[in-house]
């Protein structure tokens, strides 16, 4: 085992691993960063904890990550090279590290241009995949980027993301190899509502060997209302939602569309779970997290394994 | 060449306000090239700030002149037969040709006129666009031509990022996608394979963040 | 404001308007004297400064006639005169001389009428807005 995380555990013991999200709040509100965690307690091996996701302002990942892991909690760390250089990022992984956090997502996070400092310097020292080195660097050498020896090095377990429905599509799985090359360990992906092309590209990905090296946990993420199908379709950069799904949550009335959207999610993990090389998956249901539980039981996840 | 574009009339209206004489100071180089600040510009800019000032009761004397280059001390040498007679100077150069005259004319306050905007070329008649930011140590020769660190919203050096959406960058349908653009131009050039190879972190200190940066060619230094 | 006579500035091409031009006067057409004619080779040839200059020096508008669309002698000098007509009008709104003052117009060599129309719509389009307002300071200055 090269960390003590929880997912690299359950990867190792063959089960499907079960992540989950959480935002912190807008706000010096670690009451929230609780509410939301314990949502997910038995249900999940992990909670991602995101880094100002969107550009916008929120607690930050690290200090809701300690909250998390203070409660008993797996946190997954994510972060992003937007805000940050490598100096601030090797720092905060150190910290975080000291808190018990082993796990982490190595993201370059959106530009600002989408959130509310578009005024802001983006840093971008690192990419992603630069990233990736420099933590398995800190890892498995005990070095930091710059050469020299850390002092009890942080053992991370490394995550980060792909999204198999962004162009050139040719060069998603080219991409990803790229990011095993650099030392990735899990991946979680996009949101999958085109089953077809993520297996397309998970074909492409066996293909090469590639889902021997890396863990990859597609992306869930249940949809509330048919509005919020079109507005993914049509407004999110780098989504993919097929028109029939649009049709199918617009064909049921309104107030049980919330429900058809679980019943889709279910369906796609169901279908998923059959996938050559899906490792596990990733549920994100955006500011609806009380209805993970309901998805993980229903879709045969429980219970959790415990180590 | 270096861009620029004219600041808004009002801010250089403050700037000439409390004036009455003002030597107003073209260059012939990279901002002639991108209409921004050569003798035809000089000629439009001084009508205007005489215009507008007429309309407020008040006259300003304007001296146009256009140097061949603003950037270099033998040129900025030939505004000392008009500095006399001028209570300002405001420079239609990039920022470079803004630094000469001040550290030549250090009696006199100047001020810019346009805005430095960045290494770009042309696109078209009227169109300019970023290719460079000067790093200091040229990756080109690995990107087909086309650099990730000027025209990648993220400079992510090893792309495309997953925002890249039918050719087009996340931010906007107006910003090609670079990576999108290099792998098309490495597929063209059969050289797909070298896509693969990680480009690792830069060494940032040859661009800005090393200080501000000076060459010395000891050859030609005197 | 009554007296008012308005100075106005047309930029004609040579291959339409200053033939339009004459061509008023030859069916004894009526326009406004206030119109000062400067023949151009193509309407292509005006660059926003000369607009910005004749203002600057009195007059009260300024107009550019180049050829209809399609028709210009030297191809497209009339799509670029209407896109320098529109930098100056709003460099004009920018320092509060009035981008109004300034139009593009076209026409063919054989629109004797349309020449005369034109020249009478912006002359009292002109009137109406009054004198260019750096008329002051320039009497001011001339008389120093």
């Amino acid at each position: 085992m090269k960390t003590e995380s929880n997912i690299e555990k359950i990867l190792a013991s063959g089960q499907l691993v079960v992540t989950s999200e959480c935002g912190p709040p807008r706000g010096a509100v670690p009451e929230k960063v609780k509410e939301k965690a314990e949502m997910l307690r038995g249900y999940v091996d992990g909670i991602n904890v995101t880094d100002n996701q969107t550009a916008m302002v929120r607690m930050s990942s690290l200090a809701a990550c300690i909250i998390i892991k203070q409660m008993g909690l797996d946190p997954i760390l994510q972060m992003v090279t937007r805000d940050r250089n490598r100096l601030a990022m090797q720092s905060d992984i150190i910290g975080a590290y000291a808190h018990g956090i082993n796990t982490m997502l190595c993201l370059s996070g959106d530009h600002p241009h989408f959130g509310d400092h578009p005024m802001a310097a983006n840093v971008y020292d690192l990419d992603s995949i630069q990233f990736i080195q420099m933590v398995k660097k800190m890892r498995d050498e005990g070095k930091f980027q710059g050469g020299e020896d850390i002092d009890t090095p942080p053992k991370m377990f490394i995550g980060a993301a792909a999204n198999p429905f962004a162009d050139p599509f040719e060069l998603r799985v080219a991409r990803l190899a790229k990011k095993i090359k650099a030392g990735v360990d899990f991946i979680q992906t996009q949101c999958v509502y085109n089953l077809d092309k993520f297996e397309t590209w998970m074909k492409g990905v066996c293909d090469r060997g590639l889902h021997e090296k890396v863990a990859i946990l597609p992306g869930i993420t249940p949809m509330k209302t048919a509005g919020m199908a079109r507005y993914m379709k049509n407004k999110v950069p780098g989504m993919d939602v097929p028109d029939e799904l649009v049709k199918r949550m617009a064909g049921v009335p309104k107030e049980k569309q919330a429900e058809e959207g679980i019943k889709i999610s279910i369906e796609a993990i169901e279908r998923l779970k059959e996938v050559e090389g899906v490792r596990g998956f990733h549920i994100m249901a955006i500011e609806w997290e009380q209805k993970v539980p309901e998805i993980v039981e229903k879709a045969g996840l429980l219970p959790r394994p415990q180590f | 060449m270096i861009t620029a574009e004219r600041k808004p009339m009002e801010e250089i209206l403050e700037f000439v306000r409390p004036y009455s004489r003002i030597l107003l100071v073209g260059c012939n180089e990279c901002v002639t090239v991108c209409a921004a600040g050569g003798r035809k510009e000089v000629g439009i800019l001084s009508a205007g700030l005489q215009m507008a000032l007429m309309k407020e009761g008040k006259t300003l004397d304007v001296k146009e002149v256009t140097l061949e280059r603003q950037c270099d001390p033998e040129y900025v040498e030939e505004l000392v037969t008009y500095i006399d007679q001028a209570d300002i100077i405001l420079s239609m150069a990039c920022g470079c040709g803004v630094q000469e005259i001040a550290r030549r004319y250090k009696e006199k306050p100047v001020y810019p006129a346009l805005n430095t905007k960045f290494m770009g070329a042309s696109e078209r008649q009227g169109i300019w666009a970023e290719r460079c930011q000067g790093c200091g140590d040229c990756l080109l020769g690995i990107t087909g031509g086309i650099c990730p660190i000027a025209r990648c919203s993220k400079r992510i050096m090893n792309g495309p990022c997953g925002g890249s959406t039918q050719g087009k960058c996340e931010i906007s349908s107006d910003v090609d996608c670079v990576w999108q653009l290099i792998w098309d131009r490495l597929k063209a050039l059969g050289m797909e394979n070298r896509y693969e190879d990680i480009m690792a972190a830069k060494d940032w200190r040859s661009s800005r963040d090393g200080g501000p940066r000076k060459i010395i060619r000891e050859d030609l230094a005197e | 404001m009554g007296d008012f006579e308005p100075v106005i500035v047309a930029f004609c091409c040579h291959y339409c308007a200053y033939t339009a031009a004459d061509m008023a006067g030859s069916m004894r057409l009526n326009y406004p004297s206030n119109v000062n004619i400067v023949r151009v080779p193509c309407s292509g040839k005006i660059d926003v400064k000369h607009i910005l200059r004749a203002l600057q020096n009195g007059a009260d508008g300024v107009y550019v006639a180049g050829c209809l669309e399609g028709d210009c002698h030297f191809k497209n000098g009339n799509v670029k005169a209407a896109r320098r007509v529109a930098y100056a009008k709003k460099l004009l709104d920018e320092i509060g001389i009035g981008g109004d003052r300034v139009e593009m117009v076209t026409m063919s060599a054989g629109m004797g009428e349309r020449f005369a129309r034109t020249a009478t719509d912006i002359t009292e389009k002109i009137r109406a807005l009054g004198p260019n307002p750096v008329k002051n300071a320039l009497a001011k200055k001339r008389q120093s």
